[in-house]
C-alpha cells in the first residue's frame, strides 16, 4: 500500500481487495478489526484496496478478497481479470458468495425494476440476474455472512499466509445458540427462526437479542431447508411469509432458493 | 495556457465506486462528470411486497458504513405511517445508537480516509509508520463507537436489534455502565482531534452554499426535527418531495437531487453545524470556538474540523444519555394493524436521509422511496469542483488531480449508498 515505512527485505504477500455490487460492509470489516489491523498490515502488503488507499499497485496478488455480486456485463468481464491476477481468490460475504439481497431481482422483471428506480431507463446497464462469484470463476474459499465476521476474516488471512485450511465452522447457528444458553426461538415461538439451516459464524446474535435468526450466513453444509419450510407451514405461517424467510441476503443459494420456490408453489 | 483533462479512474478512500472526469479549456472547466458506476441494486423495487417489519433489516444493507441511518429513517417513516409514538427511553436509546454510528463513521473518515490527504500519504497504513500514536488514537475512537453499536445492536455492521416500535432487546443500566469510562476518554480524544484538525493546512476556497439540515427545538439534530436551510426553507419532513426533486443524468447511476427552483445544496456536517451551532452542547461549542471555527463555515475543506466537533458532540451526548437512561416499560410498544403512508428524515453521518413507505393493511410495502445524502451532495460536489479545478489551472497534473480528489472527500461521499461514486479524469484541451 505504501512506499513509506517498508524496510523488510523479505517480500510480503500482496493482498488485493476487489468490490462488485455490494454495500462495502464486508471490506469495512477489515478496518473494523481495530485490534488486529496494524498486525495484519505488518504481515502483508495491502496492494489494492481503493476504499482505504489511493495507492493501487498492479497485480499479481497472493490473496484476492472479493466483495459483491456480479450484476453488470463489465463486472462479469472484470472478475475474469481479477481471477487471473489472484493466486488465491476468496469471496467475502453474502453478495459474493450467494448473490446478495440484490439477487431478489432474479425472480422479477429487472427492466421493471429499472423503471421503478430510474427516470431514464436507457442510461442503466445491468444483467437480469445477480450472481455469486463462483458462477463465473473458480473460488478457493467462500467466507459467509452479511456481514462477514471480522475475526473469521483475520483467521482466513492468517491461515492462507501459512498455507493451512482456515478454521471456520460449518455447523448451524443452533450450536452457537445452545452454547450461549438461549431459549430456543424455533420451538417456543410462532415465528420463523432460520437458525436450524443457517451456518454459524455470527454468534447467534438474533436469538440472543430475542428474535429469530434471519439467515445472514446462508445455508449450512447439510441444510434441510425443506423440513424447516414444513415446520413454518406447521406453525401456521402464511406461505408468503415462509417464502420471504428464505428470500433474504442469501436467497440465491440453492438450498434457500429451492425452499422458497417450493413454499411459493404451496 | 492550454487546457487539460483530469481523470481519476477509481476514486480512492470513498465508500463505493466512482470516477471523476474534468475537461478544462485554459483555466475554465468546460465539462465535469462525477461518475458513479457502482452498479444499481434496486432496493426501492424489491422492497415492494416485503413486510414493514423486514424493512430496517433490508435497508441497512444499502450501506455498510452507516447502516443505522438506514434503519432509523426507515423505522421513523413506518412509525409515522402507523401513528406510533415510542416511549421516551426508546427515543433516548435510538439517539445513543446513532451517536455510536456517528463516532465510528466520523473517526473512520477523519483519520483513515481524509487525514492522509492533508498529511500527504496514500493511506492510513502508510501514515501509521510516521504517526503511530495518531493512528492508534483513531482506532481506539472507532472501536468505542463500534462497541456502543455492538452493545445496543448486536454487531457493528448491519446491527439487528432496532425495529418498528423499539428494540428487540433493550440494555439494562448496568449493561451500559462500562461504556462510560471509554466514552470519557473518547470525549477528550475528540477535543484533541478538533485542536489537531484545526491546525491542518486548508486551501483558500469558499462557496455560497444553500445548507440543508434538520433542526430540532432544543437538540443537535439526529432523528427528528423540521427541515431547514439558510435560504428560508422550513418544512416538515413529509413535505420533502414537494420541495426537492431528483434528476437522472446519463453519467451516473445515482440520481442528482436539487431544490426545486434553486439547484444544488449541501447536506452533512457543515450544514448541520452552520444551521444548529446554538444547539450544540457547550463543550462542543467551546471546542469549536477554541479552534476559531465560526458558523457559517463556507470552506468545505474545513469539514474535517466540523466533523471533529461533531465527534465531541456525539461523545458528550452519549455520556448524557448513559447518565439519564432508565429502561423502558417494554422493549417494543404496541403496534396497530393498519395501512399507511409515512415519511421521515434523519441525519446520517453524511447528511439527511429521506425515506417514504406506503403499505397495505397486511403491512406489505406498496411503494418505497429512499434519497441518500450522497445523491443530494452529488451536484454540489460537481459545482465545487467546477470552481476549484479552475483555481488549480496552473498546478502540475498530479497535484491538481490529488487536490480534486481531496475536494470530493470533503463530502465523505458514500457511493454505495448513492447508487443505491468516482474515477478522476482531468482532460487537457489545447
Amino acid at each position: 500500500m505504501s512506499s513509506k515505512g517498508k524496510s523488510n527485505s523479505r517480500r510480503k504477500p500482496k493482498i488485493g481487495v476487489f468490490k462488485f455490487a455490494s454495500c462495502d460492509g464486508c471490506q469495512l470489516s477489515l478496518l473494523d478489526a481495530e485490534d488486529e489491523l496494524l498486525a495484519v498490515v505488518g504481515a502483508v502488503d495491502i496492494a489494492h484496496f481503493p476504499e482505504a488507499s489511493s495507492a493501487m499497485l498492479k497485480g499479481p496478488y497472493d490473496i484476492g478478497l472479493v466483495e459483491g455480486s456480479i450484476t453488470t456485463h463489465s463486472d462479469a468481464q472484470r472478475i475474469q481479470d481479477v481471477r487471473r491476477q489472484c493466486k488465491t481468490l476468496v469471496t467475502i460475504g453474502a453478495c459474493a458468495t450467494a448473490g446478495g439481497i440484490q439477487a431478489l431481482r432474479n425472480w422479477k422483471d429487472v427492466d421493471e425494476f429499472i423503471r421503478v428506480v430510474y427516470a431514464s431507463p436507457q442510461f442503466i446497464s445491468t444483467l437480469k440476474l445477480s450472481t455469486p462469484i463462483a458462477e463465473h470463476v473458480p473460488v478457493d474459499f467462500e467466507l459467509r455472512g452479511c456481514p462477514i465476521n471480522k475475526l473469521q476474516l483475520v483467521e482466513l488471512i492468517a491461515a492462507t499466509l501459512v498455507g493451512r485450511k482456515p478454521n471456520i465452522p460449518t455447523y448451524s447457528v443452533c450450536l452457537e445458540c445452545k452454547r450461549k444458553g438461549n431459549v430456543c426461538i424455533a420451538v417456543t415461538r410462532d415465528e420463523p427462526c432460520m437458525g436450524p439451516v443457517t451456518q454459524a459464524g455470527c454468534g447467534a446474535i438474533c436469538p440472543s437479542y430475542d428474535r429469530g435468526c434471519y439467515g445472514c450466513f446462508g445455508p449450512m453444509e447439510t441444510a434441510n431447508s425443506a423440513s424447516l419450510a414444513n415446520h413454518f407451514h406447521y406453525l401456521g405461517l402464511p406461505s408468503d411469509r415462509a417464502v420471504r424467510a428464505f428470500r433474504g441476503f442469501n436467497a440465491w443459494a440453492w438450498q434457500f432458493r429451492k425452499a422458497s420456490e417450493e413454499s411459493q408453489r404451496q | 495556457m492550454t487546457g487539460r483533462t483530469i481523470h481519476v479512474e477509481t476514486l480512492a478512500r470513498v465508500e463505493g465506486e466512482g470516477s471523476l472526469y474534468i475537461k478544462m479549456s485554459g483555466d475554465r472547466v468546460s465539462d465535469i462528470k462525477l461518475k458513479i458506476y457502482e452498479p444499481p441494486r434496486f432496493f426501492e423495487a424489491f422492497l415492494r411486497g416485503r413486510h414493514y417489519s423486514e424493512v430496517p433489516d433490508i435497508t441497512s444493507r444499502i450501506c455498510g458504513i452507516c447502516p443505522i441511518a438506514y434503519q432509523m429513517s426507515a423505522i421513523h417513516a413506518i412509525e409515522r405511517a402507523l401513528d406510533i409514538h415510542v416511549d421516551p427511553s426508546i427515543r433516548l436509546l435510538r439517539r445513543l445508537f446513532y451517536c455510536g454510528e456517528w463516532i465510528e463513521s466520523h473517526a473512520l473518515h477523519i483519520f483513515m480516509l481524509h487525514a492522509p490527504d492533508f498529511l500527504g500519504y496514500p493511506d492510513v497504513i502508510a501514515m501509521a509508520a510516521d504517526h503511530r500514536n495518531l493512528v492508534e488514537k483513531a482506532l481506539r475512537l472507532k472501536k468505542i463507537g463500534n462497541a456502543l453499536v455492538r452493545l445496543l445492536g448486536g454487531r457493528e455492521i448491519h446491527p439487528i436489534s432496532a425495529t418498528v416500535g423499539g428494540f428487540y432487546k433493550v440494555p439494562s443500566k448496568a449493561e451500559l455502565e462500562p461504556l462510560t469510562a471509554d466514552l470519557e476518554w473518547a470525549l477528550q480524544a475528540s477535543q484533541e482531534t478538533v485542536e489537531w484538525t484545526a491546525k491542518l493546512d486548508f486551501p483558500n476556497f469558499e462557496q455560497d452554499y444553500e445548507f440543508v439540515a434538520l433542526r430540532h427545538a432544543d437538540e443537535y439534530p439526529l432523528n427528528e426535527g423540521t427541515l431547514v436551510s439558510n435560504r428560508g426553507l422550513n418544512i416538515d419532513p413529509a413535505e420533502y418531495e414537494d420541495h426537492f426533486t431528483e434528476l437522472h443524468v446519463k453519467h451516473s447511476n445515482a440520481l442528482h437531487s436539487i431544490i426545486r427552483g434553486r439547484g444544488s445544496y449541501l447536506v452533512g456536517p457543515l450544514a448541520r453545524f452552520n444551521l444548529n451551532f446554538d444547539r450544540l452542547p457547550s463543550i462542543a461549542q467551546d471546542s469549536a470556538k477554541a479552534a476559531h471555527l465560526k458558523a457559517p463555515v463556507l470552506n468545505p475543506f474545513r469539514g474535517i474540523v466540523v466533523r471533529a466537533v461533531e465527534l465531541v458532540f456525539a461523545c458528550a451526548e452519549a455520556l448524557r444519555i448513559l447518565r439519564e437512561y432508565e429502561p423502558p416499560p417494554a422493549p417494543i410498544c404496541e403496534i396497530p394493524s393498519r395501512a399507511g403512508i409515512g415519511q421521515a428524515i434523519t441525519e446520517a453521518p453524511r447528511g439527511i436521509l429521506y425515506h417514504r413507505y406506503a403499505f397495505n393493511d397486511r403491512g406489505l410495502i406498496l411503494t418505497a422511496k429512499i434519497v441518500p445524502p450522497t445523491s443530494q451532495n452529488q451536484k454540489r460536489i460537481e459545482d465545487d469542483l467546477r470552481e476549484y479545478a479552475s483555481q488549480l489551472a496552473g498546478w502540475p497534473q498530479q497535484e491538481a488531480t490529488w487536490k480534486c480528489e481531496q475536494a470530493i472527500r470533503n463530502y465523505d461521499p458514500c457511493i454505495s449508498c448513492a447508487t443505491h461514486f468516482l474515477k478522476l479524469i482531468v482532460d487537457k484541451e489545447p
